[in-house]
This record gives structure tokens, sequence and C-alpha cells, in this order.
């Protein structure tokens, strides 16, 4: 017996024609069955063994998010396998999702039998023979790559290392929904039902009614994920009390917010949590039809989510009579095509229709009126991913986590100036502060911490004033910024939040789907404010240029309140939300610009002026030698100097001056 | 004539007139293809039975679809936010000074497309390009140009093999 999926004696009869209401039970809880006589150690050593509890030959697994793989793990992978080969050692190989610590990959784990498993980190492909040697081999730990060890009760040689959960990375966070990521085979239903997955399906679909079920997750207080931070419940209850025929199902994994990869993520490390908790939804409001819309650009996503779906019907947990309820349900995967403004649900219903990805006025909202004119429900990935965790632990223990008004854990993808840049998940109500400096490790390589993007383009940029606010919905909204779906963009003191601003705005303004005015028109204006701020005096074609560029300034705040009362969807409502936080919190960055004509952060290019130390400069002729301009001018061997009228601000002289001898102000 | 058989049986795939399909067709047909050629947007404008102009609606309002071939070489520059506070956009100035083209261009002997995208999701080694499916993180424009070099060497390696065989 090596699935689930075959028979443990000959009596039971579970299959995906003809489910048994108890499979799951039997897995989670061992033998149900009360005809026949099972043998109860059959189920367990099976178990055992997909939990790497026991087994017989040692498994190595390598961490293959699509954040392991663009550090190269499937050299690693490949490199391992040929090295295992060439000394005959018979192992497991097996790709993980990502355990989100990105700043260390690629991690590569090994369990020998017997022993705990270990993590290695920041394996390349020249570490492999040595790690084969030292830990296959000998079954010793080469300490020099080790990340950790996995937490176990069992005593043993190695129990003195470092436990993973200890690291400063992982104390302070609590991973619920990344429980599974990078640490079972993604693609194996089996290693997911034996750590307890599907039996919250199981749960309610043989227990709860649709309306118990709503009840229970209004009890939970779970709030959607995506960004506005509607209650999940409520949602539900309205697309449930509306009659008609035929319901649908979305899940939104259209995840287009730069430096945000939290339902990435979640799909290529624990695809079956998603689509349990979608089961469930689809229960829970009577949609007989379900779609993933996820991006192209996330084809290990995709690709993780067709194996999913597939082994899932076979297995019996989708499809017709779901695990003997009664109860229909199948789903399939749309595939996004990059546009932004898909992320809003109306326009994401259109796109499934196959029309330009254009929102629509609400109401009437999708819950009574969505898809194909159907009520339609559309959560996130990761609400999904934690309505199962609130009914694989019960709704009590789920609103035990969090705050008074936002409920559970919240995964955030951490990057930019930051030492452990990765995924982490942390309860509500933790500080920026927190995640930054305790999780995050603080700002590397001597910066300045200087501000923290969070919620992506409709977010804000928040200074160290305000660290300390805890991460919740209301919280986040009184500082000026927004939950969004989970960036944590850190910027040290070379980012400057003129220049952030402008790109957000380029952003947004390229992904405003052109339908009404004050979005289209609106964020291109902003845009141009923005554009003529960091225009030096010499770009400016007419003089009317500097007119514009103050009475800009003097319009900015109204025209950015028009848009944001004005638009159609939250795209536009969103979209001035990065000027004005930075305009709030960095109010003398814009006046530098404005007045000064000077880019405080050094990194507005054309505001900045080059100049030749010239007690530096040994006139070695480099930089001339590289300007494209020929702005540099000066005799051998004497300091050089530069023509500001024609230098063009390339950078290509400080980059090649082998003396630090080029000043940037 | 080849290329024609193939693509049939992207039309088979799909019941007619069902205008829902539309996303999904241009998607396989980019994939066929490498673009979308126009007598095959106006091929699945009779197979859904919509005008022509819907097709190409769609087909221009999302970033995806392009309608000239691509290059040998497709370098993605990551604009996200984590590469941007990293310095991306001097990659994508570099590498657009480098070929001589712009973003969302090809160079005029088909061996480089350079492309934009939003977030590649490797933000733990920004700033990150991709050319074709192989990711290059930590850049430098000094990098860049050593990288780039090496893959114009390689080209040229590949085409004298090409030649001699």
């Amino acid at each position: 017996m090596n699935t689930f999926s075959s028979t443990c004696f000959e009596n039971c009869w579970h299959s995906a024609e003809n489910p048994c209401p108890k499979f799951v039970t039997c897995i989670a809880q061992g033998q149900q069955c009360s005809e026949g006589n099972p043998d109860p150690k059959l189920l367990e050593s099976l178990k055992r063994s997909l939990l790497l509890i026991e087994h017989d030959i040692p498994v190595i697994l390598v961490g293959m998010g699509t954040c392991g793989l663009a550090n190269g793990a499937q050299a690693v992978h490949d490199a391992l396998k040929a090295e295992c080969q060439v000394r005959g050692i018979t192992v497991s190989i097996i790709p993980v999702g990502c355990m989100g610590f990105c700043a260390r990959e690629v991690i590569v784990d090994v369990k020998l039998p017997g022993h705990p498993r270990i993590s290695y980190c920041e394996v390349k492909k020249q570490d492999v023979p040595l790690i084969v040697e030292t830990t296959l081999v000998h079954g010793e730990v080469l300490e020099d790559k080790l990340l950790g060890l996995y937490e176990t009760d069992e005593q043993d040689v190695w129990t003195a290392l470092p436990i993973l959960d200890s690291l400063p990375f992982f104390a302070k966070q609590q991973k619920v929904n990344l429980e599974n990521c990078g640490v079972i085979d993604p693609e194996s239903i089996d290693q997911y039902l034996a750590r307890g997955g599907y039996s919250a399906l199981s749960y309610v679909v043989n227990g709860r009614t649709p309306q118990l079920t709503i009840n229970d997750v209004l009890k939970a207080g779970l709030r959607g994920r995506g960004g506005g931070g509607f209650p999940t419940g409520k949602k539900w209850q309205f697309a449930r009390d509306t009659q008609a025929d035929k319901k649908y199902l979305i899940c939104n994994a259209d995840e287009g917010d730069p430096g945000a990869f939290m339902d990435r993520a979640l799909l290529e490390g624990d695809p079956h949590r998603v689509v349990e908790g979608m089961i469930i939804a689809a229960y829970a409001i009577g949609a007989s039809y379900g779609y993933i819309y996820c991006r192209a650009e996330y084809p290990l996503a995709i690709r993780r989510l067709e194996k999913t779906l597939q082994s899932a019907r076979e297995y019996g947990l989708l499809g017709k009579n779901i695990l003997g309820s009664g109860f229909d349900f199948d789903m399939r995967i749309k595939k996004g095509a990059g546009a932004f403004v898909c992320g809003e649900e109306t326009a994401l219903m259109q796109s499934i229709e196959g029309r330009r990805g254009m929102p629509r006025p609400r109401p009437p909202f999708p819950a009574t009126a969505g898809l194909f004119g159907k009520p339609t429900v559309i959560n996130n990935v990761e609400t999904f991913a934690n309505v199962t965790t609130i009914f694989k632990h019960g709704p009590d223990w789920y609103a035990g986590i969090g705050t008074e008004t936002s409920k559970g854990t919240k995964i955030f993808a951490l990057s930019g100036k930051v030492r452990n840049v990765g995924l982490v998940e942390v309860p509500m109500g933790v500080t920026l502060r927190e995640i930054v400096f305790d999780i995050g490790g603080g700002v590397p390589d001597g910066g300045v911490f200087k501000a923290v993007q969070i919620g992506g383009p409709s977010g804000g940029a928040l200074p160290e004033s305000v660290i300390d606010t805890p991460i919740d919905y209301e919280s986040l909204k009184q500082v000026g910024a927004m939950m969004g779906s989970g960036g944590l963009v850190v910027m040290d003191n070379s980012t400057c939040m003129v220049d952030l601003a402008k790109y957000f705005m380029t952003f947004i303004q390229s992904e405003s789907c052109g339908k009404c005015i004050p979005c289209r028109e609106g964020t291109k204006r902003l845009l141009e404010i923005l554009e003529r701020l960091t225009t030096s005096y010499r770009n400016e074609k007419t003089q009317e240029e500097s007119l514009l560029r103050f009475q800009g300034m003097v319009y900015l705040e109204r025209l950015a309140s028009v848009i944001k009362d004005t638009s159609l969807c939250g795209l536009g409502q969103t979209a001035a939300n990065p000027v004005l936080s930075t305009l709030q919190y960095f109010r003398e960055e814009y006046e530098a610009h404005l007045y000064e004509r000077r880019c405080p952060a050094g990194a507005c290019r054309e505001l900045l002026t080059y100049t030749i130390d010239t007690e530096k400069c040994t006139g070695c002729g480099v930089c001339a030698r590289k300007c494209p301009e020929n702005a540099i001018i000066g005799e051998k061997k004497r300091a050089h100097y530069i023509l500001e009228d024609k230098c063009i601000r390339c950078d290509q002289c400080r980059v090649n001056c082998n003396f630090d001898a080029i000043c940037v102000n | 004539m080849q290329v024609q058989e193939n693509s049939q049986q992207i039309y088979e795939k799909y019941p007619r007139k069902d205008a829902s399909c539309l996303i999904d067709m241009l998607q396989d047909v980019q994939e066929h293809f490498g673009y979308l050629p126009d007598a095959e947007m106006q091929r699945v404008a009779r197979h859904i039975d919509i005008p022509v102009s819907r097709v190409y609606g769609v087909a221009t309002f999302y970033n995806q679809f392009r309608f000239q071939p691509l290059g040998k070489y497709v370098i993605r520059v990551c604009r996200g936010t984590a590469c941007h506070v990293k310095g991306s956009l001097d990659i994508l100035r570099t590498l657009e000074n480098e070929l001589g083209i712009k973003a969302g261009q090809t160079s005029k002997d088909l061996r480089f497309t350079i492309e934009t995208v939003a977030c590649i999701g490797a933000c733990s080694i920004a700033p990150v390009i991709a050319v074709n499916d192989e990711f290059h993180g930590g850049l430098t424009t000094k990098s860049l140009q050593k990288l780039l070099k090496s893959y114009q060497k390689n080209d040229r390696q590949s085409e004298v093999q090409h030649e001699h065989v």
C-alpha cells in the first residue's frame, strides 16, 4: 500500500465514483470501518512513512518554488541526483515548495532514517558532493551549511544543533497557513492527507449544514485577505441568500502587486490547502462550479494546481458526490493574461467571460449578480487557505489569534533593503517594527531604515515614526496605508520617496483600464506633476514648465482627492495613496525637489551634479574615455573636470572610476 | 503547412460560438506561433462567431499578447517594487542602450527582445532579469554588460556551428 487511493482491506469500497464518507476520517483518526476486520497498522504505517517519521531510505527535499529555481535549485537538484547515482546511494529526492526563507535559498532538507530532519541553506551546485559525502555517506551534519534542525520529540545525537523555529527569522512567526509550504511535496495528495489534509472538508460536508458553515466563518471573524478586508462570512451569506439555478465560486490568484508573492508561494507550496478551502466555500454558498483565475506569469503554480485538481478528483474529493455527501462541485483554472486591473473582482469576471477586463459599477455586487449574471463569490487565495485553517482548528481557536477587529494570521512578502528577504506569517497585531527588524533582521550594508511600503500600489510608505503601528486593517488605514495583499518593501536612505511615488504612478497609469476618466486622465496628470519635480532645468522644453511645476504641487492634493472620490473601482480609488502617504511623511523631500532642485537620496538622476574630487583624481582618463557625451576633459595625469552642461548623468564615470574620485550631489 | 495543421488542434479543442473561450484560445495561438498573427485572429473570430474588432480589442487590452514575433532571446526585466528599490531602472536603461532597442521591442536581427514585467517574484535576488527562462539576479550595470556579452558570444558561436553543419 503506497497511497491512500488503494484500499486498505478487502471490504473497503471507497473510490472516486462511489466515495466513502469516512475516507478522510479513516486516514486522520485511524480506521472507522465497522465492516470486516481491517488492519489498523496498515494505514498507520503508511501515514508514518508519508510524514517521514519512519522510512527506510534517506529523503532529500529541495525547495523548488519559483524563488528557489531562480537561485539555481534545479541545478542543485540535478547535481544531487547525479551524485547519489554515481555513489550508488538510494535516496528519494523530492521537490518541495518555498519554506519562506528566500534570502538563504537554495534550501535543501535531508532526512535520514532515525534522525531528525535538517535544513541546509545557500546550497550551490558545487556544495553537493560535500553534502552527500558528509551527511548521506557518513551520517554527519555539515555545519557550515546548516540552517537548522526540525524540532522533534525524540532524543538524538543531533539535538544540540540549533532548532529552526528558534532562529530569529522564524521565532516570531506563527506558521498556520504556511505550515506545509516547503515541508511537504506539494504534488502529493497523500502527504497532504497524512498531515490531516481534507479533514476540514470532511467535517464540513458530512457534519455541518451550509448555514452553520457560514456561521462558523462569521464567528471566526475572517476578513478578505485580498486587500479590502470585507468579512468573508458576510459575502458568503449574501450569495447564499440569493436564489439562482447556478452559483459560481472564484479564487482570485491574479496577484499583480509588484513585490508580492504570497499567493504564488501558497499555490506552489501547498495547493491542496487552497483547493480544500474552495470546496468548503462552494458547499457553504451552494456553488456548483468554480474557477481559479491565476496569473499566466506563474507557470509553476498553474502546473501544480492542475495536478492538484486531478488528484483531488481521483480521490473523490472533487467532482460528483464529494465524500458521499451528495454535494457536487468541480472547478477549472483560467489563466490571466497580464492585466493588473483584473485583480478587481468585476474586471476579473469580465476577463473570465472573455472580454476586456474592465470593472463595472457596483451594485449589483457579484454576490447577487456576478459571473454570467449568476451569484458569485470571489475570494483571494490566502482567504481560502484561511478557511481550511478555520475548520481544521475550529472557529474559536482561530478567533483567539489576532486583534479585536482583525483575526487570524497574515502572510507578508518581505523584500527590498532588508536582510532576511522572504515570506513571513505573523499573527495580526504584531508591529511593523517586529517584522522589519526582528524577523527581517533590519537593513543590510550599513543602510539606515527609511520607510516600509505596505499594500503595493494601493498602499502607503510608512516611516520610522509610525513603524510601531500594529498590523490590522483599521490601524493601517489610520496611518494612511492599507493592508493590501501583503507586500512589504523595505527602503533605506538611498531610496527617494518622490521617485517611489513616481514609480507607482507609472505603474498605475499604465495599468489603468481607461474606462473612467478620473483614473485614466487623473493618474496621467499626477504622473506629470511628479515627473516635472524630477526634471532638471536643462531638460525643460519651455519656460512655462517651471511654473507648471509649482502649479502642479499646489493642485496635487486636490487632484488626488478627486481621483479617490470619483473613480469607478478600487484601482482608481486607491491610486493616489502612494503619493499622499509619501507627501504626508516625507514632505521635506518633495520640497527639496521643488525649491532646491535636488534629490536628497541621490536617486533622481536629472537633479544630480557630478563633480570630480581633484584630490583623489589621478588623471588616468578612464572616465573621459567612458563618457558617452565627451563631457569630461582634462590633461593626462592631471585632475579632470566634468562639463555640467554636457553631462547626462549616465553614471558611467562613477561606475568606472577606480579611485572613488567622482562625487555625486 | 506543418504549422497550419498543428494550429488546427487549437480550434478543435474549443466549442464553437463560446465567447468565454476567447482569451484561452488567444493564449494557445500565441503559445503556438510566439505571437498573434492577423490571420489567426480572424480565424478565432470566425470560430467564436464574434466581430474581429472584439478579438482585437481583447488582445490589445492584455499585456500578455504580442503582435510581432519575438527575438531568439527574450529578456524580461523585473520592474517590481523590490527590484525598483534596488536599481532595476538602471538595469533596464543599460540594456536598452546596449541593445539599441526600447522595452517592448525586438532587435532587427530578431536576436533580442526586451520586455518589462510587473514582478517575476524572485525578490530575494533583486534586481533580476530572466533571459528566456534563465534567471539572473543581483545584477549591477557592470555584471549585466558581462552577461549580455556572454549571450552575444554564445549566439555567434551557435551560428558558426550551424553554418558548418
